[in-house]
């Protein structure tokens, strides 16, 4: 062993024989070479993690970070009792990135028959050269899944809510609808289109290189659903209202109506009727006269419905009393060059007889001893001229000519309603001075938390309770609409029947309309009717608006649950009450 | 003999060819390598299983090697070169064209890629050609070895694999260098190189022109070219001074990084292990290197001592150009990076190589034990 103990220390590296060359230089540049390269490596790697940090983390942030947007629903319409009025529900809608969607024939077919689109049609939206495009919007639920379990490449869904209006036409022009993106278009939808529209978050997510989102980071704002909006409207009296007005409408093949009922104590409008109406669900074929909602859009001459106001301003005023006698023989009356009438002679009336009656001499009369600017101020003062600010879009003012420019005659025509328009919301809110104690409320069309609103004061609670008992004997026998007349209850109420004016010239054509309210004792509701044109020769507002309202206020106060406050009659055969 | 004589005895032969510090810091690489092969493929096909069969076949290749002597590796030299070549012009022939380029050769059962035979073959021949004309070294045989090794680097390139053509032409590059290239003659090559350059353009690949100049500027293509550059630089950069931390490199486990447990496994590391590991990594190399150059140095023959320094340069060049490139320092070659990327054939390749270092330092006795 001892022999080789030299020759393992040995080794041939130290060998003068066997020493190589390897010039120094050649290995300093070698090493110098070498720890260089790594020097820029790490300098490099320095330059990236240290230097840049902050920036390519970012960088690489928002290749996996994606912020996506989560859809908020509509918040719903509902009536005063909670009945849905329109609601959102969510649907799919179904979209293809054209460039990636490259399906089988066997796969086009199935998604063709699940969208119930035609092949060819689906073969030339995926042919499309854009980098979105939707497939078919708004598809069921259940459908979405059996697409998506396709796993078909390039085609995703997303979900979208779709506005349903269950109460359909019944409800249209009160509630309105939405157009694409939630926007409301028409009434309560635009009106209270703040609250009812939802806020859509958003959420962060991360998503891997082919797009899959494989984490779910967290809400940065959640979304927030629109509130839900409680209507002052009752399904049921809407339904009354809708139901009889459209009955009307086609009894006395008129060619448009409206009607409206109010809470008299709250200003909350309980229904708002319009024909012709149109279905909110469906408004492929959509003419602007369906659209209309012509309560709050449309203004006519109210004719002898304003003359209690006329007879109000004149008791208020200390002109005349419940009971002062005018004459109105012989139902006509010169001013300057115009003449107006009377359809019948009365002679001799009360102020009170003047209303049951409607006498346009009698209402001609009063008006002549008050001054222009009282009965400005007083039409005024209960909303005629001015929009009522409801939120419906539309909504019109009516004309109320400033009592500088008015002649005479005019002032004449002005105390039975001709000469100036309104809408019949303006009227049947101006009749609240009537059914309450003189004073004007705003209206409003959602439910009211008070049970009992204070108004603006415009004729004293001793003027109120006069006019209300003048209104209550029109619908009496022996005044103008006995057809008005509801078993058990007191009614007070006006008929109104105006010449339409067309091109400046009364035409042959009639808007009948009634207002008036119930229980007279203690008035609750309003119920105001207009029948625009009606076409079978009768066209008096008692005998075509007033069975409206009889009927309207008559299963509104039941279905209040609002106390009678007259005896009850004993039952006449109708023939006997139409002798009366 | 009792049991732990025998078992006392069965470890010196284990380990007496085994250069110990070479080992330990080729296991500390791997290590990390397994790790991040497990990171990078956790989430999808697991490749750690495999690689660590791959490691297990090539450190017994290593041990085996490491058993011959070095006279007995010359031996290999000229066989291996040669088949080397004859299965590149096969390939030229007959060769299997994947992704547009004619790397490998069908035989029957499994395809193999003979380039990777000449990242050994080529410092073996050039050694061995040095070696046998050792004691009257004139120019022509540098001339010689220069012809050895441009015919199959000008084959590699032109399959077209620029990253292999530059590992071999590396490896034989260095044997000359060692062999004493004289400095003139390695001016005039750099010199030739530089003014060639505008030529070499001309014959470059199309893709090979837009990845050099995707390292100028990588937005110019970030879907095409420069997507992997743009992606690896994110991913070190986002991973910071510490790293992310193991199994946390967002842009690795969200599969933006591309081959990200082959070529680009630096990126997967950098983005978990910050500059720290990079450091680490970097010295680790250095270490592996350094330890090669001592082998070199301390190596027996001319051939011995040159075939360790162009092996040990090599191991610098894998790992210098891959990391330049997953960086965004170098143009992107296909070039893994060593004991750290999945894959067999390379790894079993390293191991060879290592093999040789181990076998270079433990047979330099004059006589054996």
């Amino acid at each position: 062993m001892m022999r080789f103990k030299g020759a393992l220390a040995h080794k041939f590296a130290e060998s003068p024989i066997l020493q190589l060359r390897l010039p120094a230089w050649r290995s300093r540049l070698m090493a110098l070479l070498i720890l260089s390269c790594f020097g820029v490596l790490l300098g490099r790697s320095f330059y990236l993690q240290v230097l840049n940090n902050d920036f390519l983390q970012e960088k690489g942030e928002s290749r996996y970070r994606r912020d996506l947007e989560v859809s908020a629903s509509r918040g719903r319409i509902a009536d005063r009792n909670g009945d849905v009025l329109a609601i959102s529900t969510p649907m799919k809608s179904v979209w293809a990135i054209p460039a990636d969607a490259r399906l089988t024939p066997e796969q086009a077919k199935q998604l063709a028959q699940l969208l119930e689109i035609d092949g060819k049609e689906l073969a030339r939206k995926l042919a499309s050269d854009k980098s979105f495009i939707f497939l078919q919007r708004q598809i069921p639920p259940d459908v979405a899944e059996r697409i998506a379990a396709l796993k078909l490449p390039g085609i995703g869904q997303n979900k979208e809510y779709r506005r349903y209006y269950p109460t359909g036409e019944m409800t249209a022009h009160m509630v309105g609808f939405t157009g694409v993106d939630d926007k409301g278009l028409e009434g309560v939808e635009l009106a209270f289109q703040g609250q009812l529209l939802g806020h859509p978050g958003s959420r962060s997510v991360i998503k891997d290189r082919r797009g899959q989102i494989v984490e779910d980071v967290g809400s940065i704002k959640p979304p927030q659903d629109g509130r839900d909006i409680r209507l002052s409207l009752d399904s049921k009296i809407q339904y009354l209202a809708y139901s009889q007005l459209k009955q009307a409408i086609s009894d006395n093949k008129a060619k448009a109506g409206g009607a409206v009922v109010l809470d008299a104590r709250t200003g909350e409008i309980l229904a708002l009727a319009n024909w012709p109406t149109y279905n909110p669900n469906n408004r492929e074929s959509l003419s602007g006269a369906q659209l209309r909602n012509r309560a709050v859009t449309d203004t006519f001459e109210p004719g002898s419905t304003l003359k209690p106001f006329t007879a109000a301003l004149a008791l208020e005023k200390g002109k005349f009393r419940f009971d002062s006698i005018i004459d109105t023989a012989p139902g006509r009356l010169t001013i300057g060059k115009a003449t107006i009438s009377d359809s019948h002679a009365h002679g001799l009336l009360t102020v009170a007889q003047i209303i049951q009656k409607s006498s346009n001499v009698g209402a001609a009369k009063m008006a002549a001893t008050l001054a222009p600017q009282e009965m400005w101020d007083m039409f005024d003062a209960v909303g005629f001229g001015q929009v009522p600010r409801l939120g419906f879009p539309g909504e019109v003012g009516g004309r109320l000519r400033p009592w500088k420019t008015w002649r005479p005659i005019e002032q004449a025509t002005m105390s039975y309603g001709h000469g100036i328009s309104v809408s019949l919301m303006q009227l049947v809110r101006a009749y609240t001075v009537f059914a309450r104690d003189g004073d004007l409320i705003p209206l409003t069309l959602t439910r009211a938390e008070s049970p009992f609103v204070q108004g603006v004061p415009v004729f004293s609670p001793q003027t109120a309770r006069e006019v209300r008992a003048m209104l209550e004997m029109a619908v009496q026998p022996g005044g103008t609409a006995p057809k008005a007349q509801i078993p058990g209850y007191r009614v007070a109420g006006k008929t109104g029947t105006a010449h339409k004016l067309e091109g400046g010239q009364y035409a042959n054509k009639y808007v009948s309309s009634f207002v008036g309210f119930a229980p007279a004792s203690e008035p609750r509701l309003i119920v105001a009717v207009m029948i625009d044109e009606p076409g079978t020769g009768r066209h008096y507002g008692g005998d075509v608006a007033g069975p409206v309202f009889s009927a309207v206020m008559s299963g509104s106060l039941r279905t209040l649950g609002i106390a009678p406050d007259a005896p009850l009659q004993v039952a006449q055969s109708p023939a006997a009450k139409e002798k009366l | 003999m009792n049991v732990g004589e025998f078992l006392r005895r069965f470890w010196d032969r284990l380990i007496a060819h085994v250069d110990v510090p070479l080992f330990l810091i080729t296991l500390t690489i791997m290590l990390f390598g397994l790790s991040t092969v497990y990171s990078a493929t956790y989430d999808g096909s697991n490749r750690t299983a495999a690689q660590m069969m791959n490691m297990l076949l090539g450190l017994s290749v290593m041990w085996g090697v490491a058993q011959l002597p070095p006279q007995k590796l010359m031996r290999f030299g000229v066989p291996l070169y040669v088949l080397g070549v004859v299965l590149l012009v096969l390939v030229y022939l007959f060769g299997i064209k994947v992704n547009g380029s004619k790397r490998w050769l069908s035989i029957g059962i499994t395809r193999i890629q003979p380039s990777e035979i000449l990242k050994i073959a080529m410092p073996l021949m050039l050694a061995w050609y040095f070696h046998k004309h050792e004691a009257a070294l004139k120019l022509r045989h540098y001339v010689v070895a220069c012809l050895l090794l441009v015919v199959p680097f000008a084959m590699i390139a032109k399959q077209p694999d620029l990253g292999t053509a530059i590992l071999v032409g590396a490896a034989g590059f260095y044997v000359i260098f060692f062999a004493g290239l004289p400095w003139k003659v390695i001016v005039g090559l750099l010199a030739a190189a530089g003014g060639a350059a505008p030529f070499v353009w001309t014959l470059l690949h199309d893709y090979q022109r837009k990845r050099i100049l995707t390292l100028i500027d990588p937005s110019a293509d970030p879907l095409g070219a420069g997507y992997h550059i743009i992606q690896s630089t994110i991913a070190i950069g986002s991973g910071g001074p510490f790293g992310k931390g193991w199994l946390s490199g967002t842009q690795t486990h969200l599969e933006f990084i591309p081959e990200r447990h082959t070529d680009f496994i630096f990126a997967v590391f950098s983005e978990e292990r910050g500059l720290l590991g990079n450091t680490l990594l970097v010295t680790l190399y250095l270490a592996l290197i350094g330890r090669g150059l001592m082998i070199s140095a301390n190596a027996s023959t001319l051939f011995a001592r040159i075939l360790a320094g162009s092996i040990t340069l090599s191991f610098f060049t894998y790992a210098f150009v891959n990391m330049g490139m997953v960086s965004g320092i170098l143009p992107v070659v296909g070039v893994p990076l060593p004991f750290m990327s999945y894959g067999g054939t390379a790894l079993v390749t390293l191991f060879l190589a290592l093999g040789i270092l181990m076998s270079i330092q433990t047979h330099r006795m004059l006589v054996k034990k």
